[in-house]
């Protein structure tokens, strides 16, 4: 009863795309690395150094869309540093993308306390506004919840169609798709498979550094150490979930917002049964459950994890 | 650019590695700590005074090692198998809570027996932690590091709940912190006035017989095959799913021993903080280590000075301790690039 | 031929790997509508010379001129442009994109914001009708034959504009007829107007469809010649550098029955059928050759002797008894001796010592390990015995098997497996880009196995290598297997006929007349 009215609300809705944001970026940015075949595990701590990254640029009187640009170019400059390791030099994308997490979480955390050594209270700043859409906008419902956003929401809508074009409407994305198939395949065609991994890479680290741009521009209006809080992980089962590809990536990111904007509002009404712990456990416990169920299906690409030597068979 | 194969390692090669690793991690951090507006060499000076400088100070390492030798440990047995134990943390809380639970009024016995008793139920939890990933990934191909990952936040919420909720200690004044262990449960200080403690012992002795397994037995044997090669050893008769569920168990029941030694030896009850992340500085003590267990016992001590040496000297420059984290990422990643020049050469064309 | 183009011109190209000379100063020239037959083994410098071609690699020293024009060296995009074009022996292809994606690759501007498929798939289909290729470009890689995959990398060439095309073993995994018809298309190809090489082994082919013949031997061109001006024999001599060490088979002597499979049938999860209703009997003393085109099951009967899949019906017998479980320790136990197909994928383990390796199949007994405790001495002991036993060349037995040479590492299974003197031996593919040398090893090793009482499977695609070794030939097509065959009673035409799925033109053998 409850929840059936809780699906009726519009501001539940309203939550849950806002919500599913930085979730919508990291799953294209992991999908982006994943289609050219290398797995970044340095997600989660790329959505952190973004969310330092935008936060402190518009702190210290940046404008916020140069934030933005400038989130992204630190989390590209990590996504370079993660393929110069995985790509060029082959090591394990494991252990290199946990190493590229913990490096980007402390040095956010560092030069954070560097920065403020005497804050005491998060400092805020003035985060994006909702922006409404001339026409769109007045649709009843659908257009408070989908054109009535903040902008880098509807960012990310249109990230999701950007990416589905360029993954299957121009020779770029043929290519590195190719990549994450059978790189011989790309490097036999004259084409270079370290420069289309690196590429790929740098932009979807970049994806993913604005997702955590919006946890402190939008989401929230200050940084606080640890707040990206596992998002990154749950973008890596999501990326499975969607069988690498955007639509579903975005289907899948609204569905998990979904179940979180509701295991808030269930919690707040019903905290007395339940402790909250096992409310805040329900994003962890889903990501483990979409993993378990696209097990059987999900085609991977051929050539995912698998370091490219050049000249080798 | 390529990589071409060197044909023999010497001694020399596999030495410099965690040499160059910390040299390189140094000098990230020298970099940082000029940019703060400090001296380096003054850095370096009150890092080392820190860590090993005095009696205290050395203790202090020591104590600190102890759960870095049992969290590296599990990650080094398990990434010989090509496991990602990423669970560690999760392991080592999971080991906590049961050794919480038999040690702090449920059972009664001295000490000889009690301590065992502990560890040894520490080790099933964490072992059995491991064990749904590792099923998961064995007959679903799951990812593991995804799902242990996962694991960690689950396992600190429950924790949270606990130390919150039912565990909660009303001696304590608020805080949230679950009752302390009975004194039988108590690991005795091995030094006196100092907080090491003999979970040092315990996980020296951990560590020669991971590397007798490991080194001597058709155990250890199956576990090496298996890492290096599942579909050879699938070929000749190796049963690959149990020996990486033996494997799985060994990791995890080795992550939750760190839990049981944290607690009984350190804080003595469970809290929030029992570890600062110890599951994943042991990925990093395990790599430094090249896997070998005897080698993870001075890279744990390497780890435990890089934070009590960073701790002391950034309190007295007023310095982030942050900059311990980032010494720790970095030397993760240095070794593995030096660990890679072991092997290969770089050849420019 | 006078005034036809020169198309390639290689000028005196080296290039060393430390201290080995892999290209020792190759001059190769190359004519418009010539097709040119490029002979040697394996280490011969076939690849190297092609990678350098290619741009992979750059050469020490040499010139390459393509059409007139000096070609930068170190670019495949370079290479590729200047009209070079290659199918190589292992597809580049991505299984899971569709055949028009594989072609398109990489021919349109990387900044461009739209693919023109349209005017790909007008190109694609006159390709098709001008050189009678067959292959439909909407469909997926992953379900299209070996040879429509071959036509697949041609077209990837021609679509390119391709003047020179080199293929990379093109044969290997066809059948004789398949063969044939590649090589019309090629000489169709040279009728338009661009020239062909073809890297092979196989002299037969050679002097089948080549216009001009060059054998690389050690690095260095060794013999040049016009095909009609020459013979198999010379060839022969000429790539081996001396005499073809000689196999002698001594005539079958079949005994008591060792192996019989009865009517089995396995699927796939997917309930897709791998081996259907097959039946084989294998007897003490017989080389049992398995031909066929590759994917027909053979990996799966292999896999199923090996202990690695469990039949869904039908019985497998091993002296008699039927075999209820399927594990790789019960075949070993039951005398199985296993030579697999890749060697060092699921053979060896690279990381591991040489030692360590040959121990894989029996470190559970005694003496190699006692209570769970691994016993070195025994182990070494053992390694040495079998590393001078067949000849296993390797830097002793604690250095590591992955830098072991192709041979060797064969050599090195072979004496795993064949020390435990097993009744029943599977090898699939056990002389696969060996060296004539170490063919020739591993053809008496299995020889001398069989003449001692074992009962020998060899599994290939060389029906070559079956007429050397094998004392009765079954075809394998789709999961199933044709009667045994004599290979007196049958040609390398026929079986590659039978390959193809037309059983007919075989003379099979009755049992009663092998007993007998």
């Amino acid at each position: 009863m409850d929840i059936l009215h809780l699906l009726l609300e519009t501001g539940f809705w309203v939550a849950t795309v806002r919500m599913a944001t930085p979730l919508i970026f990291g799953t294209l940015g992991e999908l982006i690395c994943e289609r050219a075949g290398v797995l970044n595990l340095g997600i989660e701590g790329i959505m952190a150094a973004g969310c330092m990254a935008g936060w402190t640029w518009v702190y210290f009187g940046g404008d916020l869309w140069t934030g933005i640009v400038f989130a992204a170019f630190i989390g590209a400059m990590f996504g370079l540093l993660h393929s110069l390791f995985t790509v060029h030099l082959g090591l394990s994308q494991h252990v290199t993308g946990l190493g590229i997490t913990m490096l980007a979480s402390a040095l956010s955390s560092f030069i954070f306390r560097m920065l403020l050594p005497s804050a005491t209270t998060p400092p805020k700043i003035v985060p994006f506004a909702p922006v409404k859409i001339p026409v769109l906008g007045d649709i009843p419902v659908l257009g408070e919840i989908l054109f009535y956003q903040s902008p880098v929401t509807l960012l990310a809508f249109l990230a999701v169609i950007g990416v589905a074009w360029f993954l299957y409407k121009t020779p770029a994305g043929l290519a590195l798709c190719m990549t994450g198939e059978n790189p011989m395949a790309v490097e036999s065609q004259g084409l270079s498979v370290f420069a289309i991994r690196t590429l790929a890479v740098m932009a979807g680290s970049a994806l993913m550094a604005i997702g955590g741009a919006f946890l402190t521009m939008s989401a929230f209006d200050a940084y606080y150490i640890g707040m990206v809080n596992g998002r990154g992980w749950i973008c890596i089962a999501l990326v499975v979930f969607s069988s690498w590809k955007p639509g579903k990536a975005l289907l899948g990111a609204v569905l998990f917002a979904a179940f979180d904007a509701m295991q808030m509002r269930v919690q707040q009404q019903a905290s007395m049964v339940v402790p909250y712990q096992f409310y805040l456990m329900m994003p962890y416990v889903f990501s483990i459950l979409a993993l378990i169920i696209m097990s059987r299906r999900s085609a991977y690409p051929k050539a995912l994890l698998i370091p490219f030597r050049k000249g080798e068979r | 650019m390529r990589l071409e194969p060197r044909e023999n390692i010497s001694l020399l090669h596999r030495a410099m590695v965690p040499v160059g690793a910390a040299l390189v991690a140094l000098l990230v951090c020298s970099v940082l700590i000029v940019w703060a507006g400090a001296s380096p060499f003054e850095a370096l000076l009150l890092f080392i005074k820190g860590s090993v400088g005095s009696k205290f100070a050395v203790s202090e390492t020591l104590t600190r090692t102890i759960p870095l030798i049992f969290t590296g440990l599990a990650a080094a047995v398990a990434f010989r198998a090509k496991l990602w134990n990423i669970g560690a943390e999760g392991q080592l809380y999971a080991g906590a809570c049961i050794a919480t639970w038999l040690g702090t009024g449920l059972i009664d016995l001295p000490g000889w027996l009690m301590l065992p008793l502990l560890f040894a139920a520490g080790a099933v939890a964490g072992g059995l932690l491991l064990l749904g990933p590792t099923m998961l990934k064995n007959w679903l191909a799951v990812d593991e590091v995804v799902t242990t990952l996962l694991l960690n936040f689950i396992v600190l919420l429950f924790v949270n709940w606990l130390v919150f909720g039912p565990w909660k200690d009303p001696m304590a004044m608020g805080w949230p912190q679950a009752a302390p262990v009975v004194d039988s449960a108590i690991l005795e200080p091995l030094i006196a006035k100092t907080r090491l403690h003999w979970g040092l012992v315990i996980g020296l002795v951990a560590a020669l017989c991971v590397w007798l397994v490991m080194r001597y037995t058709t155990w250890g044997y199956e576990i090496r095959a298996v890492g290096c090669n599942r579909k050879a050893s699938t070929f000749v008769g190796i049963p690959v799913n149990s020996v990486i569920i033996r494997t799985a168990l060994i990791s995890g029941g080795l992550a939750g021993c760190a839990g049981v030694s944290e607690l009984c030896g350190l804080k003595g009850y469970l809290t929030l903080d029992l570890s600062p992340g110890f599951g994943y500085s042991g990925i990093v003590v395990a790599m430094l280590a090249a896997l070998h267990p005897i080698g993870v016992v001075f890279s744990a001590l390497f780890i435990a000075m890089l934070s009590i040496g960073a701790d002391s000297m950034s309190r007295s420059l007023n310095i982030s301790n942050y900059i311990a984290d980032v010494a720790t990422a970095v030397s993760l990643l240095a070794v593995l690039v030096s660990m890679l020049l072991t092997r290969y050469r770089i050849r420019w064309r | 031929m006078q005034d036809k183009q020169l198309l390639l011109d290689i000028q005196g190209i080296t290039k060393r790997f430390g201290n080995l000379v892999a290209n020792d100063r190759i001059g190769l020239q190359l004519q418009e509508g010539e097709i040119l037959a490029l002979l040697g083994e394996n280490g011969a410098g076939k690849t190297t010379l092609m990678n350098i071609l290619f741009g992979h690699y750059v050469a020490d020293e040499g010139s390459i001129t393509v059409s007139g024009i000096p070609l930068q060296p170190g670019s495949p995009r370079e290479a590729l442009k200047a009209g070079l074009g290659m199918v190589h022996q292992h597809f580049t292809l991505a299984e899971n994109m569709t055949v028009l994606d594989n072609i398109m690759l990489g021919t349109e501007s990387m900044f461009s914001f739209g693919r023109k498929d349209g005017r790909a798939r007008e190109k694609i289909r006159r390709l098709c009708d001008q050189y009678e290729l067959d292959v439909d470009h909407r469909s997926l890689v992953k379900h299209l034959s070996v040879g429509q995959r071959q036509r697949v990398e041609i077209l990837k060439a021609l679509y390119r504009d391709t003047r020179i095309l080199i293929l990379d073993e093109p044969t290997a995994v066809l059948t004789p007829q398949e063969s044939d018809h590649l090589f019309a298309t090629l000489q169709l190809l040279v009728e338009k107007g661009l020239a062909v090489i073809f890297i092979t082994h196989k002299l037969r082919e050679v002097v089948a469809a080549s216009d001009r013949c060059v054998v690389l031997r050690h690095g260095r061109v060794t013999y040049t010649s016009v095909t009609a001006e020459t013979s198999i024999d010379v060839l022969a001599r000429e790539m081996v550098g001396g005499e073809i060490p000689e196999v002698r088979r001594p005539p079958v002597q079949s005994g008591a029955n060792l192996l019989k499979l009865d009517t089995i049938t396995v699927s796939d999860p997917h309930h897709y059928t791998l081996l259907d209703n097959l039946s084989l009997t294998v007897n003490s003393g017989e080389i049992i050759g398995i031909a066929g085109v590759s994917g027909n099951g053979q990996t799966h009967l292999a896999d199923l002797i090996s202990g690695l899949i469990t039949p869904n019906s039908g019985t497998l017998c091993l002296h008699g008894s039927e075999v209820k479980k399927f594990s790789p320790q019960d075949m070993i136990h039951h005398g199985v001796g296993r030579i697999p197909e890749d060697r060092t994928g699921t053979g060896l383990i690279g990381d591991m010592t040489v030692k360590e390796n040959l121990a894989l199949e029996n470190y559970t007994r005694s003496p190699f390990s006692r209570f769970g405790l691994l016993n070195f001495k025994a182990l070494s002991h053992r390694t040495r015995e079998i590393t001078s036993c067949y000849d296993v060349r390797c830097g002793g037995p604690d250095s590591a098997a992955r830098n072991m040479s192709g041979g060797n590492m064969q050599k090195l299974i072979l004496g795993r497996v064949l020390s435990e003197n097993p009744t029943v031996i599977i090898a699939n593919q056990p002389t696969w880009g060996l060296d004539v040398g170490a063919t020739a090893f591993v053809h008496r090793q299995l020889i001398e196995a069989s003449r001692n009482g074992a009962g020998v499977i060899v599994i290939s695609e060389d029906l070559d290598e079956l007429f050397t070794v094998a004392d009765f030939i079954h075809v394998m097509y789709k999961g199933t297997l044709s009667e045994r065959i004599r290979p007196a009673d049958t040609s390398a035409r026929d079986l590659g006929l039978a390959m193809s799925g037309q059983r007919s033109v075989l003379h099979s053998v009755s049992l009663k007349e092998v007993q007998s």
